[in-house]
């Protein structure tokens, strides 16, 4: 095998061939007359905003219960923070924290019971997570419209009772983090305080995977009767890596709304899980392997897509086919993965 | 017959759990609904026609242990470009109908074999394979039909084509097939119509399946089902089997799908396809299937249960709280929830049985 | 075709995997109506001289075989398990090889059922044919009553006795038409008497009618019972070919377990021991295939305790159940102190560790490296190899110690490897055998279980592994229980043996007791099973 054979054998076609089309992305963007500093920008601000999202992948997918698609448990968490923090008036900065705050517990409560139910399922975790994800979506759907909010910036306006779909955080959290420390060079904005709370938790993640019960989480997920043998008890700790993932997403969602200036309910978090389960991918992971380094170039280069696409797309053709691209990208993704786990280490 | 023990009650109640779960939310939702029973069973009667075939077409592949086929939606976009191109050449009554289910067979028949060799990659993770399968081949659809169609497939009927002169319109008006074949053998018993023809289709789609399941074939995947590796050591070809399986589910989806929207009039080109797969696969849950086990009783049942839960809920909620929204969310919440349960009890009862096999002995020794 | 050629031959059969020989120029023939008695300890070359035979795929992706195959003069490769049958050639395997959910009836014709013709297979050819339920009863109860049974056709094989699934096995390999050879591979071990007694008769009777059998079995009495011509192998070679009326048990005995005079000469001096450490009372194991049902020990401190007994008895099991692997009941003790059963942090608190039989499933973690698997267990139970960071707020794994120990250990266990970072799975047995060894020493413990030790590696590294754990006794005083197959290697080591027998225990004897001995008690000989009680 020649070493051009190695390094595709062990990137992978569909990564490569990604990497390759953004890199032409960003190739072509100038000649079609797309301002490559708005493209950085965008791309940046995309991923700090996705990044934690991305992030909230890697505890399960150590843990041996594969891929996050029950994300959208640990977005609700983060939505109840941040309505939670509105509602009991915290405004600016303080309230992304107050959000975080209360986000936590119902992150633990859900993430505890999510890791019970996916104990109980142990070999077929990925499409119940799909839809205990999509069930617990459609059952807030009912308890926004129940629960007793009362902040006039959250109630439907018109007399109507129940949350809005979209709530903006102006004033309240908006750019908690983005306007942190930003540094402004003409209309490139990098977005500090944002890029550097998601190295901060991508860190201490990393450090976590170091500890004991870190590395007892990695050995659960490579041989669980392994783990077993040495007095790890399994269940436990694949409780723990759940309501760890359930919490990022939970902080994950808040950082993506501090950005994006909306709190989107309803069926707002329905198909959140997609993308970054497709990005973390998209950055080398596996079904049951998956870095700090994978979460990184993966939400980077699955948002220089997202990005991307649109634009070069648009001046070149005069079409926007990037809705397709992402379903394509994304979802193709996700197959080659599945379709590439050995099914036991025989 | 001896008289049931406790014992086998409780056994009844727990294979059935999700049927029971759902009569008792019906009867509660019917009385506050404020709906006639006139009007409730015509429902009833439409929705039978209008879904029986797609949830029929589920059958298969659970026979042949590759669970509940989430790629079902390929074939409804296979039906669905053989209706966009019937109305296109502008074919009327029967004849178009017959014409689209003709041209979505090949269509449905390379799907299905690509589906096939797809999940055959993925042996054990065959529901959440065909389930994102499902999400890449629409954006595949969307690809042929939003920016294909009209550019590079020649559309000549301008009424279906986009403004900008390419890709086909959110919905297509079917006029010329609406409902043909459900008026085809017009039938009333008191109020009530009933689609005569249609449910002789559904009928004949049943005979198939039963007698299929008599087959070399049919018992071939049932082997298969019940254990890959013995069936393969037996000389059955078990991947090309499973192809088999997965095509002959998504050609019947395809013609699921035709029915389908002869029935409602319109194609809604974007959206149509993507809900049936999960509205088929919780309807045939709801009537008490499971991962691996599927009956046409089953089906049956469970689009009477299901779409009759979905017809009451948004005025039960609106009489009962004031607000038809929160019925909206109620039925969208069950139909996630009953797929929900019917793959944790899967899962829960596997990994039980492996369990059970080892209290065995303990029980004995308990009892000594 | 020449009829005075033998049925089956095969010619200077040799195989290796990956440089490691497990057959060795095997040659023998069989002739029609014969049955040929093969028998060898586990790992002997049986089950890969079998798989040569059947074309299994395993044998191709590691590089095919050396030597020949003849049928009937012909000489023949099987690409597949398939391609044997067609030639007449069938196999009832260890494990059973049924459908649960379908009828004796089913199984029995699995794909080759009798089917009708209807018009619908001129469009989608022969698989649309459908069953001819009735021609497949007629046909199964034919099949079954060639194996001399009774058995309903209509039951679901998850209904049977066990006893009547392995008939169901064998009455599917009889219902194929030109069937000339039948492999069958431990056949009784899961049966009754009486239903061993019938199994034989029918084979008798199968050879009668010009069927050729290959009979694996552990149960010697049966060889000489039923077989024309026995074949030993050890170590991958023929040992002893004769016609089994020329030799009885103890003579099969020595050949299969061989190394006795020079097994002898190493023994270690004799110790005593009069001071009980780790005491069973009434422990029965729910461990699949080998079922503990009622063991009771006591094993003294600093001691090498043997167990030994044939496959599926249920030796594995002990160490399993103690170490809380498989579901278990009953009392077990150290120093009088009762250990709780079923929780493996109870007994690895209690300083008691295992080495599995099943590296590659509960040994190792074959997709992380060698240092990880070696200090995993230190690191979990006794908090070791981490390091404390920003003075001791939290602990992290400290690389540095984990490497360390690695190397320690792969020097002083001599394990052949790149550097302490490989990844286990791309170790050879022996070495894979010496890391979960290393792992075990790594957390120092009182009371130590390794199980099937030398199983599938090579004779090198079988000899280091025997002695670092005897080295290991002697320095540490570590009381070792140690579980084999291979009675010699319990022999050289142990200074007390027990034997398993049916999930009970036949009988303890000091290691220098003679073979002879202790084969007796595996065979079931004794009946001392009341002792146990």
């Amino acid at each position: 095998m020649n070493p051009l054979q190695k390094v595709v054998e062990k990137t992978g076609w569909p990564r490569l061939i990604i990497g390759l089309f953004l890199l032409s992305l960003f190739i072509i963007a100038p000649f079609a007359g797309v301002k490559i500093s708005t493209s950085l920008n965008d791309t940046l601000v995309r991923f700090g905003m996705n990044g934690i999202l991305v992030l909230a992948m890697v505890p399960m997918i150590h843990s041996g219960c594969g891929l996050n698609f029950g994300l959208p448990l640990g977005i609700i968490a983060g939505l109840l923070g941040g309505t939670l923090s509105m509602q009991l008036g915290a405004t600016g900065p303080m309230s992304f924290f107050i959000a975080i705050l209360l986000a936590t517990p119902f992150a633990v409560i859900f993430g505890w019971g999510y890791g019970a139910l996916l104990n109980r399922v142990k070999g077929g975790e990925m499409m119940i997570a799909t839809y205990v994800g999509f069930s617990s979506v459609a059952f807030m759907c009912i308890m926004w419209l129940l629960l007793p909010y009362n902040n006039p910036t959250m109630i439907w306006g018109y007399g109507g009772t129940g949350l809005r779909t979209t709530i903006s955080v102006e004033g309240y959290y908006l750019h908690a983090l983005s306007d942190f420390l930003a540094i402004r060079i003409g209309d490139f904005v990098f977005p500090t305080g944002m890029i550097l709370f998601v190295l901060l938790l991508n860190f201490l993640v990393w450090v976590f995977m170091r500890t004991r019960t870190g590395t007892a989480m990695t050995a659960v997920g490579s041989n669980p009767v392994f783990a077993k043998a040495s007095g790890v008890n399994i269940d436990r700790t694949r409780t723990i890596s759940v309501i760890l993932s359930t919490w990022l997403g939970a902080i994950g969602i808040l950082v993506y709304q501090q950005s994006f200036g909306f709190i989107q309910l309803y069926m707002g978090p329905f198909y959140m899980a997609f993308p970054a389960v497709a990005a973390i991918l998209i950055g080398g992971a596996s079904v049951n392997k998956a870095s700090i380094l994978n979460v990184l170039i993966g939400a980077f280069l699955f948002q220089g897509i997202l990005t991307m696409t649109p634009s070069v797309m648009n001046s070149l053709i005069q079409t926007d086919m990037s809705e397709v691209i992402r379903i394509i990208v994304s979802n193709g993704m996700i197959i080659y993965a599945l379709t590439r786990v050995k099914k036991g280490a025989k | 017959m001896k008289k049931p023990d406790r014992k086998s009650v409780i056994f009844f109640l727990e294979s059935n759990a999700v049927p029971i779960l759902f009569l008792i939310i019906i009867s509660i939702g019917v009385p506050y609904s404020g709906f006639s029973v006139d009007y409730l069973v015509q429902e009833i009667i439409i929705r039978l026609s209008r879904n029986s075939f797609l949830v029929l077409s589920l059958l298969v592949p659970i026979m042949a242990g590759m669970g509940l086929n989430f790629g079902m939606v390929l074939g409804a976009m296979a039906g669905q470009i053989g209706l966009i191109f019937v109305t296109n050449w502008n074919i009327v009554g029967l004849q178009g109908i017959g014409l689209a289910m003709i041209l979505s067979i090949p269509l449905s028949i390379l799907l299905g074999w690509m589906s096939g060799k797809i999940l055959n990659m993925a042996k054990g993770r065959e529901m959440v394979t065909g389930f994102i399968l499902a999400f890449f081949m629409n954006g595949v659809y969307q690809l042929v039909v939003l920016y294909g169609m009209g550019s590079i497939i020649p559309i000549g009927n301008p009424s279906m084509v986009l403004s900008r002169g390419y890709g086909i319109r959110n919905t297509v008006n079917l006029i010329n097939i609406r409902q043909t074949l459900d008026s085809l053998i017009p039938l009333k018993i008191g109020n009530i119509q009933i689609p005569v023809a249609t449910f002789m289709v559904i009928a004949l789609v049943c005979l198939f399946i039963v007698w299929f399941r008599k087959t070399k074939l049919g018992q071939d995947m049932r082997a298969i089902g019940q254990d890959m590796h013995v069936a393969e050591s037996a000389g059955i070809n078990v991947e090309r089997t499973r192809i088999i399986a997965i095509i002959i589910s998504t050609v019947l989806a395809g013609f699921g799908m035709i029915l389908y929207l002869q029935n409602i009039g319109t194609l809604n080109t974007y959206n149509s396809h993507e809900q049936v797969g999960m509205f088929s696969i919780a309807a045939l849950l709801v009537g008490g299937a499971s991962v691996n086990k599927g009956k046409i009783s089953h089906a049956f049942l469970g689009v009477t249960l299901f779409h009759l839960m979905f017809v009451i809920s948004p005025m039960a909620g609106k009489n009962l709280i004031g607000q038809a929204q929160l019925g909206e969310y109620f039925r969208v919440f069950v139909s996630y929830g009953v797929i929900s349960i019917a793959l944790v009890l899967y899962a829960y009862r596997k990994l039980k049985e492996k369990e059970r096999a080892g209290t065995a002995l303990a029980e004995a020794q308990e009892e000594k | 075709m020449s009829q005075n050629a033998p049925l089956l031959e095969m010619r200077n059969v040799t195989k290796d995997f990956f440089g490691n020989v497990v057959l060795k120029d095997v040659s023998f023939s069989i002739e029609r109506g014969e049955i040929l008695g093969l028998v060898g300890e586990n790992g002997a070359g049986k089950t890969t001289l079998m798989k040569i035979l059947f074309g299994m795929t395993v044998i191709q992706d590691t590089g095919g075989y050396g030597g020949e195959i003849l049928l009937e003069g012909k000489p023949v490769s099987y690409k597949s398990p398939l391609e044997a049958l067609d030639d007449g050639i069938g196999m009832v395997h260890q494990e059973f090889s049924l459908l649960p959910g379908f009828t004796a009836t089913e199984n029995i014709l699995l794909n080759r059922e009798s089917t009708n013709y209807n018009f619908m297979t001129e469009l989608f050819g022969d698989r649309m044919r459908t069953l001819d339920r009735a021609e497949m009863k007629t046909r199964a109860e034919k099949a079954i009553e060639k194996v001399g049974v009774k058995l309903d056709e209509n039951t679901p094989v998850s209904e049977m006795p066990v006893g009547h699934k392995q008939f169901t096995e064998i009455a599917r390999e009889l219902e194929k038409e030109n069937v000339k050879l039948l492999v069958l591979d431990e056949p009784t071990a899961v049966l009754t008497e009486s239903e061993a007694e019938i199994l034989l008769k029918s084979m008798r009777k199968l050879s009668e009618e010009g069927i050729a059998i290959i009979f694996i079995s552990h149960r010697l009495q049966e060889i000489i019972e039923i077989t024309d011509k026995t074949l030993v192998l050890r170590d991958g070679r023929i040992i002893q070919e004769t016609p089994t009326d020329q030799t009885d048990i103890e003579e099969i005995a020595q050949a299969m377990v061989g190394r006795e005079i020079h097994a002898e000469g190493d023994r270690a001096e004799v110790r005593t021991f009069n001071a009980p450490h780790l005491i069973v009372n009434n422990l029965w194991v729910d461990m699949p295939g080998e079922t503990v049902r009622n063991i009771s020990l006591e094993i003294n401190k600093g001691e090498i305790f043997g167990i030994g007994g044939l496959a599926g008895q249920g030796k594995l099991g002990i160490p399993n159940g103690i170490m809380g692997l498989y579901p278990a009941g009953g009392e077990v003790r150290i120093d009088g102190k009762t250990i709780p059963l079923n929780n493996p942090r109870e007994a690895l608190d209690a300083s008691m560790a295992f080495v599995s039989e099943d590296r590659r499933d509960v040994g190792l973690l074959l997709d992380e490296p060698i240092d990880w698997n070696i200090s995993f267990t230190g690191m979990q139970m006794q908090k070791r190899f981490l390091k404390p960071v920003l003075g001791g707020l939290f602990r992290l794994r400290d690389d540095k110690a984990i490497e360390d120990i690695a190397n320690h250990y792969i020097e002083a266990l001599e394990i052949k490897c790149m550097s302490p970072r490989q990844k286990a799975k791309e170790l050879s047995g022996g070495n894979q055998q010496k890391v979960c060894l290393a792992k075990a020493f790594v957390v120092e413990p009182d009371i130590l279980f390794v199980s099937e030790p030398t199983r599938g590696i090579d004779v090198g590294a079988k000899k280091i592994v025997l002695d670092t754990l005897k080295e290991y006794n002697r320095e540490k005083g570590t009381t070792i229980i140690i579980i084999s197959s291979e009675l010699e290697e319990l022999r050289s080591i142990s200074d007390r043996i027990a034997i398993v027998d049916e999930g009970r225990i036949s009988g303890i004897l000091p290691a220098s007791e003679p073979s002879k001995a202790f084969g007796l008690l595996m065979l079931g000989k004794v009946d001392s099973k009341g002792d146990s009680k």
